[in-house]
């Protein structure tokens, strides 16, 4: 179905973003993979956008000021449900 | 309608995930009091919604949907109008790592790995809320909330081509702000500063 080939380096890099997001269908993910077992500048690239993804990931977590757990039980509590008021 | 059941458990839920839900809404909106009338808004409309969710266990990704389509539908609106930038605008591909690795280094040092392993959660998230909003919000959805390309394409009806390139342009723009606040840090080896 593809007609994606990874040939190069230059391939490689052009579709490493995709294949860090696990957007790429198997056949070009695994010939990146296949790259990457074997070059060691692509690697340590991969390894570092994947580092950076994965800081970026952290920051979807802070921490809740007491005011807005406040607010959200509030907010349910008063929700309607069957049987209540 | 939901019933008192319902509603423990989806308040176990919602605790459950309230740092995450902020977390993300506080990386789109950039402001807390948004962050937090976003988080709250979305919360009412999981309730509302709650009877026509057939799978629970599905409730995670659910939610997370809610609050991406709150933010699109209110918040994002002014905001967007106002600082939107056209897709045009100069702002050349910026590798960070082109820029920090050292081929020669690679058997006894890594600087690549050392830059980013001494960037401040700070540094990351100045350089996110610094983005223009057109390429913060593929950024949080891809990178932050681990979104997937079409999933994204949805909640922001855009095609999917669309946010491939916004999000390349906005990544760009996100390690060239890392970049700058690297060598603001003295994290960048000398001579190698901005714009070289």
């Amino acid at each position: 179905m593809t007609t994606i080939e990874i040939r190069n380096c230059e391939d490689a890099l052009r579709h490493l973003a995709a294949h860090i997001d696990r957007e790429l269908d198997a056949p070009v993910r695994e010939q990146i993979e296949g790259h990457l077992a074997t070059c060691r500048s692509c690697y340590s690239r991969a390894e570092f956008e994947s580092g950076l993804k994965a800081r970026l990931g952290a920051l979807g977590q802070e921490s809740v000021r007491p005011a807005l757990a406040d607010r959200v039980q509030t907010l349910i509590r008063r929700f309607t449900v069957a049987g209540g008021e | 309608m939901s019933t008192e059941a319902d509603r423990t458990w989806f308040a176990e839920q919602i605790e459950g995930l309230l740092s995450r839900l902020y977390g993300r809404a506080l990386r789109l909106c950039r402001d807390r009091d948004q962050a937090e009338d976003l988080v709250a808004d979305s919360v009412a409309k999981a309730w509302e919604g709650l009877p026509s969710l057939e799978d629970r266990q599905a409730f995670r990704g659910w939610v997370f949907r809610i609050l991406n389509n709150t933010f699109v539908s209110t918040c994002r609106t002014a905001r967007w109008k106002a600082e939107h930038e056209p897709l045009d605008t100069a702002a050349g591909e910026f590798s960070l790592f082109e820029r920090l690795h050292a081929p020669i280094l690679l058997w006894w040092s890594n600087p690549e790995k050392d830059f980013l392993n001494r960037l401040l959660r700070a540094d990351l998230e100045r350089a996110i809320d610094g983005l223009p909003i057109v390429f913060r919000e593929v950024v949080v959805l891809v990178d932050v909330q681990g979104l997937a390309y079409q999933e994204v394409a949805d909640v922001l009806d855009v095609p999917i081509g669309t946010v491939r390139s916004r999000l390349a342009r906005g990544r760009g723009l996100l390690q060239e702000a890392l970049w700058r606040y690297g060598a603001e840090a003295g994290l960048t080896r000398t001579g190698e500063g901005e714009g070289s």
